[in-house]
């Protein structure tokens, strides 16, 4: 179990590569990635500029993982969120997962995803050619970890 | 009492402050009672530290208006969050 915060890229078949050699027992990685998108619907933007909240954010990313942990038989997971300044098409976040079966490495990668999404002290904000935009907290963001809290 | 304030996203931009140490007058009981005081401060303060539009933390846990502070306490102020 494993968490980064930094500004370097990182490689997903490196990534990905370590997860497979965790356990014997891996018969499923799930893993996704998240990316810059096209900032061109607003040609003032510059790029996108993400902070954290430094000892909470691990902390936060921690706990999501023990839940996820209590929820499903899991061998392995990864999980690297960038911070710093990004432009389109720059990886933002990556999340892994290996298990013995299929169905738990999806279902728990998207779980980890989408309480990241509400429950981690990250921002993004848009920089413009003058000041910039925070980005918020989407309702749909909320309406998919809201599902997780039905299940539980 | 001494606190360990924070600022991130919007309000510390907008209020041009990352963090800061303050020493409330007593009768400050909760994280709510905080907002109030950092209020005095003037309208921007109001504007840009009102309830519904930000969240906070206490020791780096989320927290609520009605959350109890203490000495030595490190409180965040920050707007919505947005990662991945």
């Amino acid at each position: 179990m494993s968490i980064s915060i930094q500004n370097e890229d990182f490689d997903i078949c490196v990534e990905l590569s370590a997860l497979r050699s965790a356990s014997n027992n891996v018969g499923a990685i799930v893993s996704f990635v998240g990316l810059v998108r096209d900032l061109s619907y607003d040609e003032n933007i510059q790029n996108i500029h993400v902070e954290h909240y430094p000892g909470m954010s691990e902390k936060a990313l921690n706990k999501i993982i023990l839940e996820a942990k209590s929820r499903w038989e899991l061998l392995a997971i990864r999980v690297i969120h960038r911070v710093g300044t990004l432009t389109p098409n720059d990886q933002i976040v990556m999340v892994a997962v290996a298990s013995t079966h299929r169905g738990n490495a999806f279902s728990s990668c998207e779980f980890i995803i989408d309480y990241l999404k509400t429950d981690a002290p990250f921002w993004k904000k848009e920089v413009k050619t003058q000041g910039g935009e925070w980005v918020v907290t989407k309702e749909s963001d909320i309406e998919r970890m809201q599902r997780w809290m039905q299940k539980s | 009492m001494q606190i360990e304030l924070l600022y991130f996203g919007r309000p510390s931009d907008n209020l041009n402050i990352m963090r800061e140490t303050v020493s409330p007058p007593a009768g400050i009981v909760t994280i709510g009672d905080l907002l109030n005081w950092l209020h005095l401060r003037g309208e921007i303060w109001v504007l840009e530290l009102t309830e519904s539009k930000i969240r906070c933390a206490l020791n780096q846990e989320f927290a609520s208006w009605n959350s109890k502070i203490k000495d030595k306490d490190e409180i965040a102020l920050f707007s919505p969050i947005s990662g991945g």
